[in-house]
């Protein structure tokens, strides 16, 4: 291949890395607070069957007897229950732990889906142009006048219609993943698309298909590449939407079941004790939701003034 | 303008066409009217005949037809549930939903504009860090979650803080954290009947005090969005020639700020104001189900509890309508401001 | 006394990574009337010049020193509030891109008449047939019509011209165009730019002209200005400047012209190119593509390496160049250096 046509690909990284990026890290506290903290609950949610003090699966552990106390600076609390424990006597730290761990799994497994599918779909429409453009960037159009969450609730309501509740809870991760996986495709492929028409302009796309390249080959080897910044920075965000469309699912009664609980169904299960007093089964799980989702928000902020091309333009 | 209202009703229609085929889908796998109108008692053969009575055999091509003349006319059968028409299930709802809504809107639009414009204007003043902290913040936290904050502040109330009551600061502290609840957080109160089915908690002072939570929580998510993007947008406008051209035209400050850069600061904020009435009707179903509202999306969600075929159709035909129709009305609205778009047929 | 003067102008860019010295010790003086040429390559701060003259440079710019007397009035001292009353009154702009310098959701008519009533006490009407008097001037067909039409409505040239009635609207003292012509259809850039003199001459208003095309300048100003790298190196009358360029740069930018170059052969080019403004060269900042420090073989090279050139007269040319300096000491020709 002639040097006219290389994408500038290979050295990205490199040069991401020896300028701007790192070097606004370095400069960024909240980033790198907020990375750390990521990274920290990442890792203690996958650890979680080792670090959790037990398992709130498991029958057998659960203490009916232990239910709705307090966390450890309250009075009336137990030692043996740090955050205290929610109306069935689990411990609620681990329950947090293990609920952390579902949200992420869904969370990022619906991103997968989602950038497959909207990369996929915005490359096509962006590249072919004509009919195929104009369908898919219509339904696009008509899936987000309709909200990608109302989109998650109408699809898992009729979900949980045709399968039952049972069948539901028990494929619920995986369903979860399709339905804001499916719900939020749109996202993806528009920025995909507008960055495929901003590309597709230059002179190396030109370069490539006079040499005759196969289409497919251009897309994704030659024109991908150059769009990675956008789809980079709506990554982080889509993470963020995704794991609050899961924590509403569940907290509509749409999404976990209580007895393999996600954060938001945590929530959801101690919404109902928050007139007893126990507000703690509630707040708890949800400030450790809000805090894993502004940490992934104020990543992405900074991405997004890192990456951001517009901010190169002056 | 009259092409553009034709594009438009076009697209209206052909979105209405997609909702109701995908309506349609519902209600013929998953409802079967015979078996909420008759027993279990009932022998197979009456309930075939039954079933030829209703056209249930037609083709699936006739039923569409059917079903899209029904609709047409604002008639999707019984509720199951409630045994009425569904339309006056939903007239009952409606009111308030909107009215929620309505709120809502209120609170974003008159805070979202002049927080946005004023951080774009003095980036770094310690003003506008604080609300782009605040804002962040504020669309980190689901709308659920706000709401039941709210819940255990203002409603039930909080009395106890971790902090030292016999020093100074804990004290202070305390006082600005403790608070006796009491606000409404539950349902509507007694709104009043304005006419038909239509109440409303505009009219009295009481009214209104129900509405606050709900309607805080309700803006709590697109208020930060919207300040967020009009300051994005806002700093970009102002980075252009034509406002660096209003200033070495020496126009004043004001008029350029609050005329040149907000118009067209607008733009794209309307485009996707219309794209966030979608979402807004999908927080209003979380929102009325932590504060009980007893508006549409409570009835839809219990709707899915009780498998209310019709009720669920029904909902999704008129959620779908209301897209439509504010959507159209936001692009009209767009082409007014915008004047590219041609929309008025001006003599050449 | 001139109409401006500006003296030792020095504006600043307070960077991420520390200060940008966009204009270094800037000094030229207009008269009634007058041209002047400001020329460089792009990135040379011919902009930022034009723009500092009004504190119309956004932030993180400012200016750091020097003086501009527009009239007997600082222009530097003054706040926004009174700045904005010379703006678009004593002295307007024309910028480079018409399709960008006018607002796309404001009628053409609504950006006049904003204008004028921002700088006099004037009803609308009186206003509106102001402007079209102004719309006719610039002789845009049917002005009538083009008062309630958008920009998008528009050519890109007659976009120029009510950019350039806009300009007109108060007849102003100073009209500063940043190369108003170079967005432009090369069919229509001369036909603006005789506009834009004719205008000028007919109200005698006075121009400064920025621009890197060197044709332009030499058929359209009285003087002019090289800048290379924020300063100014060469300055005098056009046409002395033109026929005997002193500075190694000046010369190496009419060597560059295409008619200067023998038919058949490569056109002649100035090796290398301009260094950006954080990270400058030593001494002259030309000094690492100048042919003269080259082909030096030692004494005058340190020279170029460790010391700014400050300016020596030459004729009625003022020049920043140590070579220069050298040269008109070794002729004997008292080699004055002028007040700074």
């Amino acid at each position: 291949m002639t040097t006219s046509t290389t994408v500038p690909r290979a050295g990205r990284w490199e040069r991401l890395r020896d300028s701007y990026l790192l070097y606004s890290f370095k400069r960024d506290l909240v980033a790198q607070l907020s990375l750390l903290i990521f990274i920290a609950m990442v890792a203690v949610a996958i650890l979680a069957p080792w670090l959790a003090p037990m398992n709130p699966y498991d029958l057998a552990q659960i203490d009916i007897m232990a239910s709705e106390m307090p966390p450890f600076w309250m009075a009336g609390s137990d030692d043996a229950y740090l955050l205290g424990t929610d109306a069935q006597g689990r411990d609620l730290l681990s329950t947090i732990l293990y609920g952390a761990r579902v949200s992420l799994i869904i969370g990022f497994g619906a991103v997968a889906l989602q950038a497959a599918l909207g990369i996929c779909f915005g490359l096509l429409a962006g590249y072919l142009g004509g009919r195929i453009d104009a369908f898919l960037m219509r339904l696009a159009d008509i899936q987000l006048s309709f909200s990608t969450l109302m989109v998650a609730i109408v699809v898992g309501a009729l979900v949980k219609a045709i399968f039952g509740s049972s069948t539901f809870s028990a494929y619920a991760v995986p369903l979860l993943v399709l339905i804001i996986g499916l719900a939020e495709w749109p996202q993806y492929a528009r920025t995909v698309r507008a960055s495929v028409l901003a590309e597709k302009g230059k002179e190396y796309v030109d370069a490539a298909r006079t040499m005759g390249l196969p289409s497919r080959r251009i897309m994704f080897r030659h024109i991908l590449p150059n769009t990675l910044s956008p789809i980079f920075v709506i990554s982080t965000v889509q993470v963020a939407n995704a794991i609050i469309s899961e924590a509403a699912l569940s907290f509509l009664g749409l999404g976990m079941p209580e007895t393999h609980p996600s954060l938001g169904s945590l929530i959801k299960s101690g919404f109902d004790y928050l007139q007893s007093g126990s507000w703690w089964i509630t707040l708890i799980p949800g400030a450790v939701l809000v805090a894993l989702v502004l940490v992934i928000n104020l990543l992405g902020d900074w991405l997004r003034d890192v990456l951001n091309p517009r901010l190169y333009k002056g | 303008m009259i092409a553009f209202l034709v594009k438009r009703l076009f697209h209206a229609l052909l979105v209405m066409f997609v909702i109701s085929l995908i309506a349609f889908a519902i209600q013929e796998n998953l409802g079967d009217p015979i078996q909420q109108m008759v027993g279990q008692s009932v022998p197979e053969s009456e309930r075939e005949a039954l079933r030829e009575e209703l056209g249930l055999n037609d083709p699936f091509f006739v039923q569409y037809l059917r079903f899209a003349g029904n609709a047409a006319q604002l008639d999707f059968g019984y509720s199951y549930n409630f045994n009425q028409p569904t339309m006056e299930v939903i007239a009952r709802h409606l009111p308030a939903t909107l009215e929620l809504v309505a709120a809502a809107t209120f609170l974003i639009v008159f805070l979202s504009v002049p927080i946005g414009v004023y951080s774009a204007i003095k980036p770094r003043a310690w003003l506008s860090r604080f609300f782009m902290g605040v804002s962040i913040v504020g669309i980190s936290i689901p709308v659920f979650l706000t709401a039941i904050v709210l819940i255990q502040l203002f409603a039930i109330g909080v009395s106890w803080t971790p902090f030292p009551a016999d020093t100074g600061w804990g004290s202070w502290l305390n006082g600005v954290i403790t608070t006796d609840g009491g606000m409404p957080a539950y349902g509507r109160g007694n709104p009043v009947p304005v006419f038909g089915t239509w109440t409303t908690n505009f009219a009295t002072l009481e009214g209104l005090t129900y509405l606050v939570l709900p309607a805080i929580s309700l803006a709590s998510i697109m208020l930060p969005l919207f300040i967020r993007l009009i300051r994005a947008e806002m700093l970009e406008v102002l980075q252009s020639d034509y406002v660096k051209f209003a200033r070495a035209k020496g126009i004043p400050l004001r008029r350029i700020y609050f005329l040149h850069a907000l118009k067209n600061t607008m733009l794209p904020v309307i485009t996707v104001g219309g794209v966030q009435i979608g979402t807004l009707v999908a927080y209003t179903i979380l929102t009325e189900t932590v504060f009980q509202w007893p508006g549409m999306g409570l009835m839809f969600l219990d709707a899915i509890e009780r498998s209310d075929i019709p009720l669920i159709v029904a909902y999704l035909m008129i959620v779908g309508l209301i897209f439509v129709i504010t959507n159209t009305l936001v692009d009209l609205i767009y082409g007014l401001v915008n004047p590219t778009v041609k929309l008025t047929g001006r003599p050449a | 006394m001139a109409l401006l003067d500006v003296n030792h102008l020095d504006v600043r860019f307070g960077m991420r990574r520390g200060e940008l010295q966009a204009l270094r010790d800037v000094s030229f003086s207009l008269d009634r009337g007058e041209r002047l040429g400001i020329v460089g390559e792009s990135g040379a701060g011919k902009s930022v010049a034009a723009f500092s003259l009004l504190n119309l440079i956004g932030k993180p710019g400012y200016i750091a020193g020097g003086t501009i007397r527009f009239d007997g009035q600082e222009l530097t001292s003054m706040s926004d509030r009174e700045l904005r009353h010379i703006r678009g009154h004593r002295v307007s702009m024309i910028f480079q891109d018409p399709m960008m310098t006018l607002n796309p959701v404001l009628s053409v008519g609504e950006q006049m008449v904003e204008c004028l009533k921002a700088h006099r006490r004037i009803s609308k009407r009186e206003a509106r047939a102001i402007a079209l008097h102004k719309l006719e001037q610039v002789q845009i067909p049917s002005p009538e019509a083009r008062l309630d039409q958008y920009p998008h409505e528009l050519s890109g040239g007659m976009r120029q011209r009510v950019i350039i009635a806009i300009a007109l609207l108060l007849d102003p003292d100073i009209i500063i165009a940043d190369e108003p012509t170079t967005a432009l259809d090369v069919t229509i850039q001369a036909e603006i730019m005789a506009l834009l003199l004719e205008l000028c001459e007919k109200h005698n208003v006075a121009l400064i002209l920025i621009t890197h095309d060197l044709g332009v300048v030499s058929q359209v100003t009285q003087r002019m200005l090289v800048m290379y790298a924020g300063r100014v190196i060469e300055q005098g009358p056009t046409r002395e400047i033109i026929n005997d360029p002193q500075h190694p740069y000046t010369q190496g930018l009419m060597n560059a012209l295409p008619q200067m170059a023998t038919p058949g052969s490569r056109l002649n080019q100035i090796p290398g190119s301009m260094p950006s403004l954080d990270n400058l060269p030593s001494g002259c900042a030309f000094h690492p593509r100048c042919g003269f420090v080259q082909r030096d073989d030692g004494s005058h090279r340190r020279a170029c390496e460790d010391n700014i050139p400050g300016f020596v007269t030459s004729g009625n040319c003022q020049v920043a160049c140590h070579m220069v300096a050298e040269m008109l000491e070794r002729d004997r020709i008292p080699a004055e250096e002028t007040s700074r």
